[in-house]
């Protein structure tokens, strides 16, 4: 599990729902610094230390190819090298779909620079494959809009991706609680990507946690393989002979 | 005088001066950030040695919480 960093009450809240959950890479967003403000302030990456957690820099806010590009160089500047990113492009700020022929530009030009590129999609299996062949180490497409909490609304062309691309496949956006998580996991994803689902709950730590088990609980009944589903004439789970007596209907 | 824009903001400075020098004029010393010119990112190593001319254009950034 890949778990975000924003919308949190506080950094200590960020880190121990974090630590809740179990993930070890964390997502961030690169922003301009405040300039002669706020002296000494606390820097999120003070409350959750390089050493124990891999950073996942991202391009949320970026509209178009040329501002992701340069927002994950800054990152990597910021990151002392480190290349592995999460590409986004955004299509609209109110719905926050993806912009896919942005998001292929980006994706190119930053494989080209030796960035290992995760990147948010569409659920659309062949822009994701486009997206594997031109050298994305991830794809994430995306269950519902970012920060809906409406859960897997397709999982038939999630299907498709997984089925098609041969790069890990990860849910990112629209997970809203832990059943959310554990659909994504047993349909045979690699991981699941959540922020909002976890800081928005009232209880953040606990949906962490809660979370965890999901992803835990899908990955292993994917794992296990599934019974396969029918309508109905289900084999009882009882022996069918060796009931007692039928009872004798009473005359009135 | 020169005239730079730095996250936006017009900045007034003496003379042209090191991309360090502002760092530390802006009291951004110490803190985990990267900055790029005119389009450009100016590596650590190279902060000390470029230049920043009147009209130039820095962005300087750091990492905040984010999904």
């Amino acid at each position: 599990m890949l778990v975000g960093t924003g919308k949190y009450k506080d950094f200590a809240q960020t880190r121990a729902a974090i630590e809740a959950s179990g993930a070890q890479i964390v997502t961030v967003a690169i922003r301009r610094t405040n300039i002669g403000q706020t002296k000494g302030e606390p820097s999120l990456l003070d409350f959750l230390p390089p050493s124990q957690f891999t950073y996942l820099p991202n391009t949320a806010g970026c509209y178009n190819a040329a501002d992701a590009v340069r927002t994950l160089r800054l990152a990597r500047e910021l990151l002392d090298g480190h290349d592995l990113v999460k590409l986004e492009v955004l299509g609209d700020p109110q719905s926050l779909y993806p912009n896919m022929p942005e998001t292929l530009v980006a994706a190119k030009q930053l494989v080209a620079e030796g960035f290992k590129v995760m990147v948010y999609c569409s659920d659309d299996p062949i822009q994701a494959k486009m997206l594997e062949d031109l050298g994305c180490v991830a794809v994430m497409p995306l269950a519902s809009l970012i920060g809906s909490g409406m859960g897997i609304l397709n999982p038939w062309n999630l299907q498709l991706v997984i089925d098609r691309v041969k790069v890990p496949v990860l849910v990112d956006a629209g997970v809203g609680t832990a059943s959310d998580a554990a659909i994504a996991m047993e349909l045979g994803c690699d991981g699941v990507l959540m922020n909002t689902a976890i800081a928005a709950a009232k209880n953040p730590v606990m949906m962490a946690r809660a979370m965890k088990k999901g992803v835990e609980a899908g990955r292993e009944a994917y794992l296990a393989g599934r019974m396969p589903k029918k309508l109905y004439s289900a084999a009882p789970s009882s022996p069918t002979g060796g009931t007692i007596a039928p009872s004798q209907s009473k005359a009135a | 005088m020169i005239q730079v824009t730095v996250n936006g903001a017009a900045q007034r400075f003496d003379q042209p001066l090191a991309v360090s020098d502002l760092i530390l004029q802006m009291a951004l010393a110490g803190k985990k950030i990267a900055v790029e010119k005119n389009g450009e990112i100016v590596p650590k190593s190279a902060h000390g040695s470029t230049l920043v001319l009147d009209g130039d254009r820095l962005e300087i950034v750091a990492a905040v919480g984010g999904g």
